[in-house]
């Protein structure tokens, strides 16, 4: 079957909105229970991290470049620059690899 | 009512450098979505309304392995959890007496940046700062989006292919200075890379018919819950407590 692109945005808008404003208006005290907030504080580093890699070097023309952008990338985050220089680098990196390949 | 006016500009001021960090990043994110044959007015509505990189990227994958709804609403459940969190913090930082309509606009503005300058907030929360921040970085995370999936087609591949990275810098520079500060996060970060690495180079798991999605969201769990059982994480109250 197949399935309808605007259904699928639609369910996006709404269950990522809904999520947003639940605790916002529902939750006025603090959450106590040990896993769950534990759970909750290490899941957008590992989804994040699952989503980069290996996908980081597989969208590049070549892989080459895009290890070299994950290595620079997270180089420069360690350094302590912020979300559009370190976006700015892996873009670079990539850009001057494939123009120049070894 | 000068006062939230105020406020307001403010946020339009903190809000603009975001915006131009999401212009970049949308732009790539809407290469992504071009690959998954969407159109440049359903990326500029799903992204005005959604303004979640990550969420949108993995529903993005979902639509072209044509996935089911259920398996779209638990990845929308998964990559934005942490709004659960961000949005219970914000809930702390409200003036009592703010009203319903108020906290609801808020929790619909959550991004990690707009979060990020929020909860930064001096005092209580004047929700017209959040407001003017949202006001300015939507529309150029909504464009960003629209003009990638138009120029994923025009623009030569070795741009597209440089600028596709783009979002996994984004990635990286949320998840690395966290790993910088706290062990436990940057062993979560290195397992995950391995992990991720492993299920998608793996026989079993192609043969087990996975999506690319469906393994994110496994991972996710699998590795979230064993760290949160390794290592809790202490929160602010326990430490008063104790």
């Amino acid at each position: 079957m197949k399935h309808s692109v605007w259904i699928y945005i639609l369910i996006m808008i709404l269950t990522t909105n809904i999520i947003r404003v639940i605790p916002i208006t529902l939750v006025r005290k603090q959450i106590k229970n040990h896993f769950i907030q534990s759970f909750l504080y290490y899941v957008p580093y590992v989804t994040l991290a699952v989503m980069t890699f290996p996908a980081i070097f597989e969208t590049t023309s070549s892989p080459i470049a895009g290890i070299a952008a994950l290595v620079l990338g997270i180089i420069s985050a360690w350094a302590g620059l912020g979300l559009f220089p370190v976006s700015v680098i892996c873009c670079l990196v990539v850009f001057i690899l494939e123009l120049f390949p070894l | 009512m000068s006062n939230n006016k105020k406020a307001f500009v403010q946020g339009l001021r903190d809000g603009l450098p975001i915006g131009l960090g999401y212009f970049a990043v949308a732009f790539s994110l809407g290469f992504m979505a071009k690959k998954c044959m969407l159109t440049p007015l359903q990326g500029f509505i799903g992204s005005f309304f959604t303004r979640a990189s990550a969420g949108e990227y993995g529903v993005y994958t979902m639509v072209v392995q044509d996935a089911s709804y259920l398996a779209v609403i638990v990845m929308c459940l998964i990559t934005n959890l942490r709004y659960l969190l961000m949005s219970t913090a914000l809930s702390q930082k409200f003036s009592p007496d703010t009203s319903f309509i108020k906290r609801i606009l808020t929790g619909c503005c959550v991004t990690d940046e707009i979060f990020g300058i929020s909860i930064a907030y001096p005092g209580y929360l004047n929700p017209y700062y959040t407001f003017g921040a949202a006001s300015i970085s939507t529309p150029m995370w909504a464009c960003g989006t629209m003009m990638g999936i138009i120029a994923g087609s025009i623009l030569p591949s070795r741009a597209v292919s440089a600028l596709s990275v783009a979002l996994y810098g984004m990635f990286l520079a949320i998840i690395i200075p966290p790993s910088k500060k706290d062990k436990a996060v940057c062993i979560a970060v290195i397992v995950s890379f391995l992990l991720s690495y492993m299920c998608r180079k793996l026989d079993i798991f192609e043969r087990l018919n996975l999506s690319s999605g469906t393994i994110t969201i496994i991972l996710t769990i699998v590795i979230s819950s064993i760290a949160a059982i390794i290592r809790p994480v202490l929160t602010n109250t326990d430490e008063m407590d104790s």
